[in-house]
């Protein structure tokens, strides 16, 4: 896999503005939204619901264009109001809702990229998917379907399944939600261990502050729409982490900084909502 | 595998489909030789239905027990099969084009909904003047509506599917072709094959019509035969006879959905 000397995926979102329907509605849902994420840095995106934090990933991923501003990937425009760059493997996308194609097994799934890609023959790929699972103690499960795995192993397949292709960039929104409270921590876990295998940007959208001071190198808390960031706050505590750090004081006041940010902005975006409602 | 049999056998699912059958034919029985009710007088009971169709000499010259049979049957069947299969090839390759292609949907999709209602019976004159012969008639009349069916089917299957497949297809590299072959075909398969099924259920109504009206040989000929004849067992014996290959016809699409589709097999058997 990747070495440490040479990490890429430095992005920087430059004034980012996105107006959806703008002959029409024109509802904003972000406004000249700025910030940095270093290479290799495992960066936390919360904010109240229908902020826009999806709208910024579907930017990056080149799912969807922007109005105005800029997206850069190590120093190249890939989204502007002038020009999209096309989803590629280079940024890779964990869905909400899971996205493993249920008519493909474990191993199909994570294949597939590379398959299809002309990168790799079929049975090199299954081998080094085999491997993968294997050393993330899922060695068993390579010829189930999805739909046979619990929602946890779903996750941790479909992280695989983007890790293959040594993306630059790997974001995934709301990856965890729905899982019950032990299931989350061993997604912790399992994505400390992938990142600290091969680091690479992580653009992590999350409700869960837990979650976000747990796993993150910074939290983006981002404001009720349209979408600007409100604060960064950066988490200094040491990799790899493991589950007792939440009990430690500077934990704790990490979470009651990003808390306060949170609350204020859910507040603003729940007055929003009544008045809209009005 | 005689345990298997064995409680296949003994299931309550087996006993209440027989007993099912028994009560319709009790009913029957009832309403034709019991009370005889006025409108029944000329309709055979099942004693007598069964008698002709079992018949070595039948009265109608078709029984189990005669070459007719068979060959009305091969007729039948041929015609349901080939219009059933270019209903298929043609339909599902429509319904995944229009699905695809956004374009190709909106030269399509109107002219579709305005064919696809009219009755296959309404074909047949314009069928009979175009194609040559009978025999080309009655296979496109049974193929017209199971083939509209079957666009519908696979119009809505390709719809059906979660945009995010799509994303994440693109994501991992694919090209357009890469995903039609991946996630358009595979994620539209469960729609195909319900509409698969209920589009040979339609081709067998409308190849009875067809026969009917412009053929010569085949069940529904017979049938239509068999009533200005007077010869009602033998209309009764051909009825059951569509219905059984119907049946037939429908487990074995469903078999073969289940081989395509192991992935929901599995789901709904775990």
């Amino acid at each position: 896999m990747t070495t440490h000397d040479k990490i890429e995926g430095a992005i920087s979102i430059r004034k980012v503005t996105k107006i959806y329907d703008p002959e029409g509605a024109r509802v904003m849902a972000m406004k000249d939204c700025s910030f940095e994420m270093g290479a290799g840095e495992f960066t936390i995106i919360v904010g109240p619901s229908g902020c826009g934090k999806t709208t910024l990933l579907n930017a990056i991923a080149g799912f969807d264009t922007i109005t105005s501003g800029e997206i850069l990937l190590d120093g190249d425009t890939i989204s502007s109001s002038l020009k999209q760059i096309k989803p590629n493997v280079d940024r890779m996308v964990v869905f909400q809702n899971g996205a493993l194609f249920p008519w493909k097994t474990v191993i199909e799934n994570i294949t597939y990229g590379p398959v299809v890609q002309d990168r790799m023959k079929k049975s090199a790929a299954a081998e080094l998917a085999k491997g993968m699972l294997h050393q993330v103690g899922l060695g068993e499960i390579g010829d189930k379907y999805p739909e046979e795995l619990s929602s946890g192993v779903q996750r941790r397949v479909e992280i695989l399944r983007a890790l293959i292709n040594q993306p630059k960039v790997v974001m995934l929104d709301e990856p965890f939600r729905g899982l019950d409270a032990v299931a989350k921590t061993v997604m912790h876990e399992f994505l400390m261990e992938v990142f600290c295998a091969s680091p690479r940007t992580m653009f992590f959208i999350t409700h869960d502050l837990d979650e976000a001071i747990f796993l993150g190198h910074k939290v983006v808390i981002m404001t009720t729409r349209p979408a600007q960031v409100k604060k960064i706050v950066p988490v200094a505590l040491p990799w790899p982490r493991e589950h007792h750090i939440m009990n430690s004081r500077e934990y704790l006041e990490l979470k009651q900084e990003v808390l306060e940010a949170v609350h204020e902005e859910a507040k603003k975006a729940f007055e929003a909502g009544e008045r809209e409602l009005a | 595998m005689m345990n298997q049999l064995r409680t296949k056998i003994l299931s309550p699912q087996l006993f209440r489909a027989v007993a099912g059958v028994l009560i319709f034919l009790s009913f029957w029985y009832l309403l034709t030789e019991v009370l005889k009710l006025p409108r029944f007088k000329l309709i055979p009971d099942p004693v007598s239905v069964i008698k002709e169709w079992v018949s070595f000499d039948p009265m109608s010259g078709r029984s189990l027990f005669t070459k007719e049979y068979y060959i009305d049957i091969a007729y039948s069947v041929g015609r349901t099969m080939a219009a059933f299969t270019f209903a298929t090839v043609l339909g599902v390759t429509l319904g995944l084009l229009m699905g695809w292609n956004r374009i190709l949907y909106d030269f399509t999709f109107p002219l579709v909904e305005i064919l696809r209602p009219m009755p296959p019976l309404s074909w047949i004159p314009l069928a009979v003047l175009i194609l040559p012969g009978v025999e080309f008639a009655v296979v496109y009349v049974t193929f017209i509506a199971a083939f509209f069916a079957t666009v519908l089917n696979t119009l809505l299957g390709v719809f059906s599917i979660d945009r995010n497949y799509f994303l994440a297809a693109r994501c991992l590299g694919s090209k357009p072709k890469d995903i039609f072959f991946n996630v358009v075909v595979p994620g539209s398969l469960p729609f195909i094959f319900t509409g698969l099924q209920i589009s040979m259920g339609i081709a067998w109504m409308s190849l009875v019509a067809g026969e009917i009206i412009s053929g010569q040989r085949g069940l529904g000929y017979a049938i239509y035969e068999g009533y200005f004849l007077y010869q009602f067992p033998q209309v009764i014996s051909y009825m059951f006879t569509l219905g059984i290959l119907g049946y037939i016809s429908s487990a074995a699409i469903r078999a073969v959905g289940r081989r395509l589709m192991a992935w929901e097999a599995r789901r709904r058997g775990a």
